[in-house]
């Protein structure tokens, strides 16, 4: 059986039984980006007890996070949701007095027909703190897709663009205008904003990434004579970025085709659909785009891109040729193989949760490109796969390694088939150029660790006998390239 | 509504997907929506399993949402029937699924007739019972059901075994340092002279079930898990079990007596007493060499190491079983005094009062772990025994802490053999205990000697500077680094910079210095 194809993407939905994190998941890391939030999950035990022990997210000394936990009163409707929810956020105003109530809704809310949206605006109103509310449950989304409901419901909060700024003259703004705007950029801008006005319309980037990659990306961009007017998310929830037509907005990580339909529809901002900045290739790409996008001419950009692959030589040395199968599990899945096939491996199959061909239109054909230039097969695109059947086809493949969720990485391992947590790239730094090496680090810790426990095979443990005897199976016996 | 930052103990579908997970050849289908199956990644990452978790969640999304599930769970079990061939398959929903009301059972019904694995759906109410209550009425319902299943075999009977003989109730996965136990236990009865028939559920065929009754006895070594079934086994099959939990020195010998006591009268009710036991003689002098020369507790609590622990201070906290025990060998063996004794397992309350009633100041059965906090920051204790929730609460206030009970980290999966149980077992617990502490010599050494160097260490380098300044922005970015790389990030950024020939470091230099050194 073959999972690939020469001339184009297949896509293909499986519609089996797979296993991703729960999308409250985004809790654990939208807490530390927005500082100065709170997130309150309505949910049952099973969702706490997820976030508490699978994910390993416990705060004590000052938690930014908590469940509202249903009880069987709740679930019965003997009890009133808005005085509950009431009791609840006054205790937290009480304790933490965050700027914001992130009101996360689970699939039990949506079961059950809990109205956040209808409770929210008036608690709002009564306890004096705005409240978001994002349904990040399960019937309707995997895991990195929770982040997406987060930042759609944002982007409502976001601050209407006052004026027309205008970009092309800044002479021509009124005395007005500029006393009306001044205060805000002010405030709405991120750290790095030595760029004076900038000459093209305001460009926001949309998806949570560290202060770290926000600077790395400002001032990748800020070579370009490209200012950045704001993020969503922003590290206060005060700092959001004023919206409008006439803004220009980009997103940074695949999942959030949510954000960027709530960011047209309901903002009428102008999408720029590029590939996302994974990897040197992407990264320029990304770049690219948005240059193209303000009739600005890159500056330097290709000879920035291959000094970044320059400096991945040693890494590179040791995943060409290679082969790579995506079990399915963060929606990075893309953008990533499309970073490892540009490194020289071979994709068997990108096993993706969900896919927006729309968001991911450019990512999609970057992956064909990239493809075709590296001369080698189209991996097969496979959308909600069934875990079952993967494995088959992973033992059948026998790729060198497998990048998959944390329930199958050990049973995995121990069947001779190298692994690498898919989760880690969702919490590593992956984004930009100068992190392109933080990926391939990921990547090749395995291919490294089979290569220093080489001499001794799965069958003898100790090496006490001729290094030759090493079992068919054992992972560092590179298995046939398709 | 409850507001909640942390729990002691998980949902109920997880204590039923322990039960099914630690039985071989036992498949569980949860009826969830997408993310609710991470107890796939709990068992695989704790537990370091070579297989995959056996369990399959058939997802409930929108559609399922909208019209019902129809054939997928049905579906989902014949699939499964078909792909693994196991004995069992197990269906159950979460807390969020059950809220949808579909009749779970009809479609259990429905498959079963066709499906050659046998079929059982998990009978608990998610929002009544906790994941301990709910392991322990999914382990008996299973055990009944087998049961009820040999009966109908005209072939099947009861026969006692020859040699005295006991089952082991309550061992399974993810349980606290459970397969140490169950090798301890193994090592005492082999020692006394009893067979093991068997062990359940943890690595127990559900083919096994039908042999249970022919043990004499049921050992019942957690309160949390179990019981129900000894029970069950007690009043249908008449089997008695043990009451007294076998950790510490002195519960083990009072549990070996225990078990004696119940040997001798099946001894006497099934074979006329025809049958080699050991004497009482024979038992309390295995008691007295294992008490006092084998288990080295004892005499450590003798020892001059732990005169400096005498009424020390403790807090107690964990589930029912592991807490009081703490208790009574803190109280009784060590001459710690324990201030507070807690536990989590609400539905034990009473059993937990009545054993550690006369050990500690005062009790606390509650599952607010804000509570837990607030006692131990007003009692001040020198030290915490508890699960890992305490080891936090004492990281903040600065207090030593000993994890003894779930929840746990997968720092209580060690590989080396750590049991709670039995006379190994009260080695391990003494190691913990003085360990916790502050340690008891140390301790009085630097009281003594007035402590070792105390200046406390300003800068790092022992080096001067070098030249080369950090811009505002540049050494913003380094605050931002984690503490225990900043010294090797600032040190290849300066290399980089002096190579460099540049003088201020900005952000961009840091960049560019690590994309050059991959630092």
């Amino acid at each position: 059986m073959t999972t690939q194809t020469k001339d184009a993407l297949v896509l293909e939905c499986e519609t089996g039984n797979y296993h991703t994190f729960c999308p409250i998941s985004c809790v654990s890391w939208l807490y530390q980006k927005i500082e100065d939030s709170f997130f309150l999950v309505i949910g049952t035990k099973t969702c706490g007890y997820f976030l508490q022990n699978a994910l390993g997210v416990m705060i004590f000394a000052e938690p930014r996070y908590a469940m509202a936990e249903l009880e069987e009163a709740d679930i019965s409707a003997q009890l009133n949701d808005y005085k509950e929810l009431k009791r609840l956020c006054l205790q937290i105003k009480k304790d933490r007095n965050p700027s914001v109530i992130f009101w996360i809704g689970t699939c039990t809310t949506e079961i059950i027909k809990t109205d956040l949206e209808g409770i929210a605006p008036r608690l709002e109103a009564e306890i004096g703190i705005p409240i978001v509310v994002a349904r990040a449950n399960g019937l309707d989304y995997a895991f990195t897709q929770g982040e997406d409901t987060v930042l759609a419901a944002l982007v409502q909060s976001c601050p209407n663009l006052q004026t027309t700024p205008t970009v092309e003259d800044p002479a021509q703004a009124t005395f007005v205008q500029q006393l009306l705007q001044w205060p805000l950029a002010n405030t709405g801008a991120p750290a790095a904003t030595t760029v004076p006005q900038a000459k093209h319309p305001p460009l926001v980037l949309f998806g949570s990434v560290p202060s770290t990659v926000v600077n790395q990306l400002t001032v990748e961009l800020n070579k370009q004579g490209i200012h950045i007017s704001g993020w969503i998310p922003a590290r206060r929830y005060s700092e959001l970025p004023e919206l409008g037509p006439e803004v220009y907005v980009c997103g940074v990580h695949p999942y959030l085709s949510r954000t960027a339909t709530a960011l047209m529809r309901r903002k009428e901002c102008k999408l720029i659909n590029a590939p996302f900045p994974i990897g040197p290739d992407g990264t320029r790409a990304w770049i690219e785009k948005i240059c193209q996008t303000f009739d600005i001419e890159p500056q330097g950009l290709a000879e920035r891109e291959s000094a970044i692959w320059e400096k991945l030589e040693d890494y590179l040395e040791l995943v060409r040729g290679k082969s790579v199968f995506f079990m399915g599990d963060n929606v990075l899945e893309v953008s990533l193989a499309r970073f490892l096939i540009r490194c020289g491996m071979i994709v068997y199959e990108i096993g993706i949760p969900y896919i927006d061909k729309r968001f991911q239109a450019s990512e999609l054909q970057l992956l064909e490109q990239t493809c075709r230039e590296m001369n080698v097969m189209m991996p097969r695109i496979v959308e909600k796969p069934d875990n079952y059947h993967q494995i088959q086809r992973i033992r059948e493949l026998m790729p060198d390694l497998a990048i998959t969720g944390m329930a199958h990485a050990n049973p995995l391992e121990a069947r001779g088939i190298s692994t690498k947590w898919s989760v880690e790239f969702t919490f590593a730094q992956i984004h930009g150029f100068t992190n392109a090496r933080d990926i391939l680090e990921l990547v090749t810790r395995p291919l490294r660790r089979n290569s220093s426990l080489s001499e001794l095979g799965w069958t003898t443990f100790v090496k006490d006998v001729s290094p030759k005897t090493i079992d068919v199976q054992s992972t560092n016996v590179t298995s046939p390239i398709a | 509504m409850k507001l909640c930052y942390w729990m002691y103990s998980g949902p109920a579908h997880i204590g039923t997907l322990r039960v099914a997970s630690s039985f071989k050849n036992v498949h569980a289908i949860m009826h969830a929506p997408l993310g609710d199956d991470y107890f796939n990644v709990l068992r695989s990452m704790l537990e370091r399993e070579r297989d995959f978790t056996p369990m399959t969640a058939s997802i409930v999304d929108r559609h399922v949402l909208a019209r019902g599930s129809q054939e997928k769970v049905v579906d989902n079990i014949t699939r499964k029937d078909t792909e693994d061939v196991p004995d069992l398959i197990l269906v159950t929903p979460t807390c969020t699924s059950s809220i949808l009301q579909e009749d779970l059972q009809n479609f259990v019904n429905r498959a079963f007739l066709d499906s050659k694995a046998d079929v059982l759906l998990a009978d608990v109410n998610h929002y009544r019972v906790t994941e301990l209550q709910a392991a322990d009425r999914t382990f008996e319902q299973v055990v009944h059901f087998y049961l009820d299943k040999a009966k109908k075999n005209p072939a099947w009977q009861v026969a006692k075994t020859t040699r005295p003989s006991v089952n082991i109730l309550g061992m399974f996965t993810l349980g606290f340092h459970n397969q140490h136990d169950t090798r301890e236990l193994r090592r005492l009865f082999k020692e006394l002279g009893v067979d093991v028939n068997v062990v359940l559920p943890e690595g127990g065929s559900v083919h096994d079930i039908q042999q249970v009754p022919n043990a004499w006895l049921n050992i019942v070594p957690y309160r949390e898990i179990g019981l129900m079934t000894a029970r069950y086994l007690e009043e249908e099959w008449g089997m008695p079990y043990t009451t007294t939990i076998p950790m510490g020195l002195v519960d083990t010998a009072q549990f070996i007596r225990e078990v004696f006591a119940h040997l001798r009268t099946c001894s006497r009710d099934y074979f006329n007493e025809d049958v080699q036991l050991k004497t009482p003689e024979e038992v309390e002098d295995y008691i007295d060499n294992q008490t006092r020369f084998v288990s080295q507790a004892g005499w450590f609590s003798r020892s001059i190491d732990c005169q400096n622990l005498t009424g020390k201070k403790v807090v107690v906290f964990g589930d029912a079983t592991h807490a009081a025990s703490m208790t009574k060998i803190l109280s009784r063996e060590m001459g710690i005094r324990v201030s507070c004794a807690g536990t989590y397992c609400k539905n034990e309350s009473d059993w937990f009062r009545e054993q550690v009633h006369g050990y500690c100041d005062e009790i606390l059965i509650t599952d607010d772990h804000t509570q837990v906090g607030d006692l131990i920051a007003r009692i001040e204790p020198a030290a915490i025994f508890g699960t890992q929730m305490e080891r936090h609460i004492g990281k903040r206030l600065e207090i030593p802490c000993g994890v003894i009970s779930a929840p746990v980290h997968i720092q209580n999966f060690p590989l080396g053999f750590r049991p709670f149980l039995g006379y190994e077992g009260t080695n391990q617990i003494a190691d913990l205990v003085y360990n916790s502490f502050t340690l008891g010599m140390e301790d009085h050494l630097l009281e003594i000697f007035g402590g070792h160097d105390t200046k406390e260490v300003i800068e790092k380098s022992l080096s001067t500077t070098n030249g080369v300044q950090w811009a505002p922005d540049g050494l913003a970015e380094l605050q931002k680094v984690p503490g225990f790389v900043r010294g090797k990030i600032k040190r290849n950024t300066e290399k980089f910079a002096k190579e460099q020939g540049i003088q201020n470091i900005t952000i961009e230099v840091m960049y560019a210095a690590k994309e050059s050194v991959g630092a």
